[in-house]
């Protein structure tokens, strides 16, 4: 048994990397795949309408650990092996696809229905009028929720540390069971979340004040 | 893929599953209703409680919804007990959760108090209403309207949430699902079955939400 030093904080704060590092992964894979859904979502076509529906029901409607575990124990069932790192990233991205596909459809939706009747009678196609008129209105609407689940995405990526992913909260048991000191130890992991999470929420905040009080013009 | 199914051992386990879907069910409904205790304790310090208190709520909510379940989990079931603080781990586990959800739905319950125009406060005042009377007859029951659908989806992020509380062994229906494994070593079976039980749930609560937002707090309300 050993106290709890600075080589432990240091240990902490280099599997901060790995948080931010699958943190950035879900993020970016969740965007693109987001973006898929919420199209989909608000497309004309019944088909995609109703896969993207059930898709999102799915990742919505059950627990992310679930999701982490039916990846990581049924990859190797369909003949891939897969590591605790590939695993969390797949189930964060298909996670975060959902979650953010369903933020973006309101954002979409919250354009107002005009805009989109112009641009049809413009002539613009599906794609221009996506491109040129929806989308960047949607974006200034979809910002600050979007930026606010920044953190939601964060504090998920802690669930891979039940599979045995060494990032922030698997370097906290690691050395809790090295120290057996878990109040100063679970504290310092905290405060990691906290320092990562925490600028997000602030910014998340001021531009959601922000854009309200542009609404409120 | 040359792999067979056998649900089988899964499905003969049916009482041992639905005792852990029992106690996930039990765990989120305790958590949500002493978590909404907290949380109008906390928004009515929020909005007009002492300087002091607010800062101390403030912190609170930027403590929890900054840092994930899980490590607060990790915190009340090991950190509390170095300092003499000894629970089970469902005792953990609810605590956990009812502060988490205090947590979150303080702010629900906030933004439902800021939609109450204040000339209905005011107009409560003038009728020489106390504090008290004013918050819980005039503010209290139509922020609860307008907030409902907000705190509904929130019970189902708890109750989808929970699921961390297995790495603790608090019983839960993950709980149950990680015992099975270890015997029968059916774990991909068992996590399709697990989360099809999760997604039943969470789509019947929600089914049972819209209902009741539908029958009792819908406008107009003529009763």
């Amino acid at each position: 048994m050993r106290t709890f030093g600075i080589q432990d904080i240091w240990f902490i704060l280099q599997a901060a990397q790995w948080t931010i590092g699958l943190s950035l992964i879900a993020f970016v894979g969740g965007a693109i795949g987001g973006l898929v859904v919420a199209l989909a979502r608000t497309s004309e076509s019944l088909v995609a309408t109703r896969l993207a529906t059930t898709f999102i029901q799915i990742f919505q409607g059950t627990p992310l650990l679930m999701q982490l575990f039916l990846v990581f124990f049924g990859a190797p069932v369909l003949g891939f092996e897969v590591s605790a790192w590939v695993a969390a990233g797949i189930a964060l991205v298909l996670n975060t696809s959902a979650f953010l596909g369903e933020i973006w459809r309101g954002s979409i939706q919250a354009v107002p229905r005009g805009q989109w009747e112009a641009a049809e009678a413009l002539g613009l196609g599906y794609g221009a009028r996506m491109r040129l008129v929806v989308l960047p209105q949607a974006w200034k609407i979809a910002l600050p929720p979007t930026v606010g689940y920044m953190v939601q995405v964060i504090k998920g990526t802690s669930l891979a540390a039940i599979i045995g992913f060494t990032e922030i909260t698997r370097a906290g048991q690691i050395i809790n069971n090295a120290t057996f000191q878990p109040l100063i130890v679970f504290s310092v992991v905290g405060a990691t979340y906290f320092a990562l999470c925490w600028p997000l929420s602030f910014w998340a905040g001021r531009i959601e004040k922000r854009s309200a009080a542009l609404q409120a013009r | 893929m040359n792999y067979t199914f056998q649900f089988s051992d899964v499905l003969a386990a049916w009482p041992l599953l639905l005792k852990g879907t029992w106690i996930t069910v039990q765990l989120s409904l305790v958590a949500t209703v002493l978590g909404l205790v907290v949380a109008i304790f906390c928004a009515w310090a929020k909005t007009s409680g002492p300087k002091p208190l607010r800062w101390l709520v403030q912190v609170y909510i930027e403590l929890i919804r900054n840092t994930p379940f899980l490590v607060q989990l990790f915190f009340f079931f090991f950190a509390l007990p170095a300092i003499g603080l000894r629970w089970s781990p469902y005792t953990a586990a609810l605590t956990a959760m009812v502060v988490n959800l205090g947590a979150y739905a303080t702010e629900i319950i906030r933004a439902g108090i800021e939609s109450i125009p204040k000339g209905q406060i005011e107009a409560g005042l003038a009728l020489s209403l106390k504090p008290h009377q004013v918050f819980r007859l005039i503010i209290l029951k139509p922020a609860l309207r307008a907030i409902f659908p907000a705190l509904s989806s929130q019970f189902i992020l708890l109750m989808l949430s929970s699921a961390v509380v297995s790495v603790i062994s608090a019983d839960d229906l993950t709980s149950v699902a990680a015992n099975l494994q270890s015997q029968t070593f059916r774990s991909f079976e068992i996590y399709i079955v697990v989360t099809l039980i999760y997604l039943t749930l969470a789509l019947l609560f929600s089914g049972l939400f819209r209902l009741i937002q539908r029958r009792a707090l819908s406008y107009p309300d003529r009763r």
